[in-house]
């Protein structure tokens, strides 16, 4: 799975480049993320602004990759949208993370 | 919202579909199956929930029932007043408890978060009229998925 990683104020940026996180991709998706988290930086903000499906196999992977990271690093989240929200609301995941609407630094798509 | 007004004229329309349960299998099917709901003129939102709901519980099936080996799933949804009325029928394990899971809300402790348990969860919030039954060598789910957008 395609993860595009930049910098942005000492946080590493993580964008998923996939619009689905499900059963089929959930272990793909954990071992990508955890190749691109190798690059320094803190926060580490996954930015899931083109994810437009999530399912609990695909939360279950963002949870291990915050367990992973944890304690020396803090896994951030940026740019849920509504059906990715509404698991993490369901769930209540959403009070386990910092989620912000945006990437930080992330241009706002035109329109 | 659309075609909300008209959507009396769908009821009674069924799709159906008999495939092996496999992840990369049951994400294909849901793909084509949710295209074919969008065409037929339900809403975003109801398709939606839908396709979670529908990807949660195949996904059980796959994992779960047949531990993931793979087996035939049978499934059918119709368009009611009250929602898409659903049924999964499968060749698996019956479900350990002889019933569903009905978790609640996972216990979320900070310091060793779950990475499961959240999918039956999300069935039960998002359904209604949940029923499974063991049948012979079949389980049958059936639930009602109710529609959220008016109509």
């Amino acid at each position: 799975m395609q993860i595009d990683a930049t910098k942005y104020e000492g946080a590493l940026i993580l964008r998923v480049d996939a619009s689905r996180i499900d059963a089929a991709v959930a272990i793909e998706f954990k071992e990508s993320v955890r190749l691109a988290a190798e690059a320094p930086g803190n926060p580490l903000v996954l930015d899931l602004s083109s994810v437009t499906f999530l399912d609990s196999s695909g939360l279950g992977a963002v949870v291990a990759i915050m367990k992973l990271l944890a304690p020396e690093r803090r896994l951030e989240l940026a740019g849920l949208t509504p059906n990715v929200a509404k698991v993490f609301r369901l769930t209540r995941m959403d009070t386990m993370f910092t989620i912000h609407d945006a990437a930080p630094g992330a241009l706002r798509a035109a329109g | 919202m659309a075609l909300a007004a008209d959507r009396s004229a769908l009821v009674g329309k069924e799709f159906s579909r008999r495939f092996r349960a496999d992840d990369e299998v049951t994400r294909l099917v849901l793909g084509a199956l949710l295209a074919e709901f969008a065409d037929a003129g339900i809403g975003a939102d109801d398709c939606a929930n839908a396709e979670l709901i529908l990807a949660e519980v195949l996904n059980n099936v796959a994992e779960h029932a047949y531990a993931g080996l793979g087996g035939p799933v049978e499934l059918n949804v119709r368009i009611d007043t009250d929602g898409l009325d659903c049924l999964v029928i499968d060749r698996g394990c019956g479900m350990p408890t002889g019933d569903a899971p009905n978790p609640g809300a996972p216990v979320l402790d900070a310091a060793n978060l779950p990475e499961g348990g959240f999918g039956w969860h999300i069935i039960r919030c998002l359904t209604s009229d949940l029923r499974y039954r063991r049948d012979g060598n079949r389980n049958r789910l059936m639930m009602v998925i109710p529609w959220v957008e008016a109509g």
